[in-house]
């Protein structure tokens, strides 16, 4: 077998087996299952199967049938009891906890309604916004009356006015569509970031561990650095993409299992409901370019430290740049088509988020999304030319300092003056 | 001439504006053990890393069999660098085979061999062992193993025995002779004189880079020209330090260590005292690797 294979499988199955790696995928998946399963998490703990229980006082015993009506369209889950006994009866009926509260309905000098809630504490505030949602629409219809308005004419007074979004461009996405497209490139922008971070650190502390026990010079006395590098590189990927692999999978079964309920929640308003594929695929090809752009540079800063503990000083710049492509694409999720966007989505460490995220919203022609992912090949063979001469001086360089500077000394190592 | 001669044409290493190595031209002969000798920072490993194909040599030619060496001899090569190096989290089984397989290895064969070089230094036991749990003589045993598992033609050992109780160097130096036997070409560097003076046929002493004394033991000694002469007696001998032809002189508790210019001078030495008194013994011998080490690298020195 090639070397370069040899290699590649045992970061890949070395890594595969370690505590950490499997700790880490185990509680990942736990998170994704309790996030799709969210709902019936919630149900979980709602003892009364969801609904609030209210004892209503109304010493008018008028107000409360109407009242209730207008709660019922707010919110079915609270039920009210009509209690007619005193205050103080209903309030330690509260306090033992039988009741989630007592209101208290009255009329005031203008023949309207006003209330008082009480309840044992008032943090619930879902709770009570309901019911004064209720009891607003009620006083409203109850005001209507008294200039003599009709209820179509309420109903006139109150219908919201038509504002339809259309965009003139061709093949721009609709509204429902862009919407979509958001959730989508938040979701895949995350994941592009997390993976970006964790990997290229992960090859970082690989390759500086080699170096620090040493190992390194039989390596390299065996196997030629650039091959040594991307072998290392590839196998940390394939690694990441069976991580991927697994969330994606358990995920994407929770999801289908508990899709009704989750369509109301969270997931309804950034409908995920007929993804494009090809976001999906400038996804992937965005992601796996995103990586190798990193991890190269990941391997070649640390083939520069000597000891494990420097890695992470040697790699913050890296990371900066990471975060701050993020902060940028988060931004640009609200308004892709600012040129300040357009300007940083062909700089190539920025490229993977904001060019993937300007593919997603927009309707792009296709030559951009060419040129972004030329661009960042590009880059990548350079990067991966540079690196693989800093990587072959710096793995036989030891030394105290740990600066920038050692990236010429590495090259200078590998020269013939 | 043999076919796989290792060798090396006015190689020169510069770092910036300091010589590393100036001007080494050495060959090495097959199924040869050659010595390099010299003092921390002479240039020994650099002259490795070279000849490995690790750093490029500034000016001149390394070649064995009349090739570079590069990659696609690297199943041939054998190394044993000076800082040793393993994967402390790896058990030692793992570890040779993932580094024989690079040299090109099957895996079965590389358990065999591995299993046999195991149970000759007698640590058999070791086998699923993480690296780290071990003692650092027998790590460097492991490391010795994975230097040589994938039966090397040419090895190159940086201070092999630099670090070992003398039970284990003992064991370390049989097994480079077998090797040897077996047909390698062995290349090793030592600050040890008395190794390199056992074991090997050719060697090189190299100063700052510079070679300072190069070519076989033999001849060395032999244009050193200088002998060492030792005389134990009853009466003082502190005469003999100005004799002319004497080098140089050291007063032991029984008599005088000489370093003379030549054989002559010694029957002029005795002559000189055997009328004085009862001499228990008068040697002459052949001057030691260290003589010739202290003189040459010493002198430049000054």
């Amino acid at each position: 077998m090639n070397s370069f294979w040899i290699i590649l499988f045992h970061t890949y199955l070395n890594k595969l087996k370690t505590k950490s790696f499997l700790v880490t995928t185990l509680l990942t998946i736990v998170i994704v299952l309790a996030i799709t399963n969210i709902n019936n998490i919630i149900d979980l703990f709602d003892k009364n199967g969801g609904k609030e229980r209210v004892i209503v006082i109304d010493q008018s015993g008028q107000l409360y049938e109407p009242y209730k009506q207008q709660v019922k369209s707010v919110n079915k889950e609270i039920q009210l009891t009509f209690f007619k006994g005193s205050e103080e009866q209903a309030e330690t009926l509260v306090k033992k906890g039988e009741y989630a509260g007592v209101i208290q309905l009255s009329v005031n000098e203008q023949k309207l309604p006003e209330a008082i809630y009480k309840a044992k504490s008032i943090a619930d505030s879902s709770l009570y916004t309901d019911l004064q949602t209720g009891l607003q629409q009620f006083k409203t219809t109850l005001a209507a009356s008294q200039i003599n308005l009709a209820p179509d004419q309420l109903q006139k007074l109150y219908a919201p006015a038509s504002f339809k979004k259309i965009a003139l461009e061709k093949n721009a996405k609709t509204e429902e569509e862009l919407n979509q497209a958001r959730g989508l490139v938040y979701v895949l922008l995350f994941v592009i970031y997390f993976a970006v971070i964790m990997y290229a650190n992960m090859i970082a502390m690989e390759v500086a561990t080699e170096k620090s026990s040493r190992v390194m010079e039989i390596l390299i006395s065996s196997v030629s650095p650039i091959k040594q590098m991307f072998a290392k590189i590839v196998g940390i990927g394939l690694l990441s993409l069976t991580q991927l692999a697994a969330f994606l999978l358990v995920g994407y079964y929770s999801f289908t299992r508990n899709m009704e309920s989750i369509k109301e929640g969270f997931f309804g308003v950034y409908g995920f409901g007929g993804i494009p594929a090809g976001t999906i695929v400038y996804a992937v090809i965005f992601f796996i370019l995103g990586y190798f752009l990193y991890a190269t540079l990941a391997a070649f800063l640390g083939s520069l430290v000597s000891r494990i503990e420097d890695v992470q000083q040697m790699i913050t710049p890296m990371t900066l740049l990471v975060v701050a492509g993020f902060m940028i694409a988060m931004f640009g999720l609200g308004k892709p088509d600012a040129p300040f966007i357009t300007a940083t989505s062909y700089i190539p460490f920025f490229t993977p988020m904001i060019m993937f995220l300007r593919v997603g919203m927009l309707t792009l022609p296709a030559w951009e999304a060419i040129l972004g992912i030329i661009i960042l090949v590009v880059t990548i063979s350079i990067l991966a030319i540079f690196g693989a001469r800093v990587y072959r001086g710096g793995v036989l360089m030891y030394g105290k300092s740990n600066s920038y500077k050692d990236i010429k000394k590495a090259l200078q190592l590998t020269k013939k003056e | 001439m043999c076919d796989l001669v290792l060798k090396l044409e006015h190689v020169t290493k510069k770092f910036g504006p300091f010589k590393a190595v100036n001007d080494l031209s050495i060959t090495i002969p097959e199924k040869e053990m050659f010595g390099f000798l010299g003092a921390n920072g002479a240039g020994k490993t650099t002259t490795f890393r070279m000849i490995l194909g690790l750093l490029d040599s500034s000016a001149g030619r390394i070649t064995w069999d009349d090739q570079p060496i590069d990659y696609s001899t690297s199943h041939l090569v054998g190394y044993l660098p000076e800082e040793r190096g393993l994967y402390p989290k790896l058990k030692v089984r793992d570890q040779i085979v993932y580094l024989a397989r690079l040299r090109g290895m099957q895996k079965t064969e590389a358990l065999i061999e591995l299993k046999s070089w195991l149970e000759r230094f007698k640590i058999l036991e070791y086998e699923n062992k993480k690296v780290e749990e071990l003692s650092k003589g027998n790590q460097q045993k492991i490391q010795f193993i994975a230097a040589v598992v994938h039966k090397p033609k040419l090895l190159i050992l940086d201070e092999p025995f630099s670090g070992l109780d003398p039970i284990n160097v003992e064991m370390l130096k049989e097994a480079v002779l077998t090797l040897k036997e077996n047909g390698a070409t062995i290349v090793f560097s030592s600050h040890r004189m008395e190794h390199v003076e056992e074991m090997c046929e050719h060697l090189c002493i190299l100063h700052k880079g510079s070679p300072v004394v190069s070519g076989s033991l033999k001849e060395i000694k032999r244009e050193f020209g200088k002998k060492n002469l030792v005389i134990h007696a009853d009466f003082s001998l502190d005469s003999l330090k100005s004799f002319p032809g004497v080098v140089k002189s050291k007063v032991t508790m029984e008599g005088i260590h000489l370093q003379i210019e030549g054989e002559d001078v010694a029957g002029k030495i005795l002559k000189e005292i055997v009328d004085k008194g009862f001499i228990r013994k008068f040697a002459l011998e052949e001057p030691s690797l260290n003589d010739i080490f202290i003189e040459k690298v010493g002198n430049s020195y000054e």
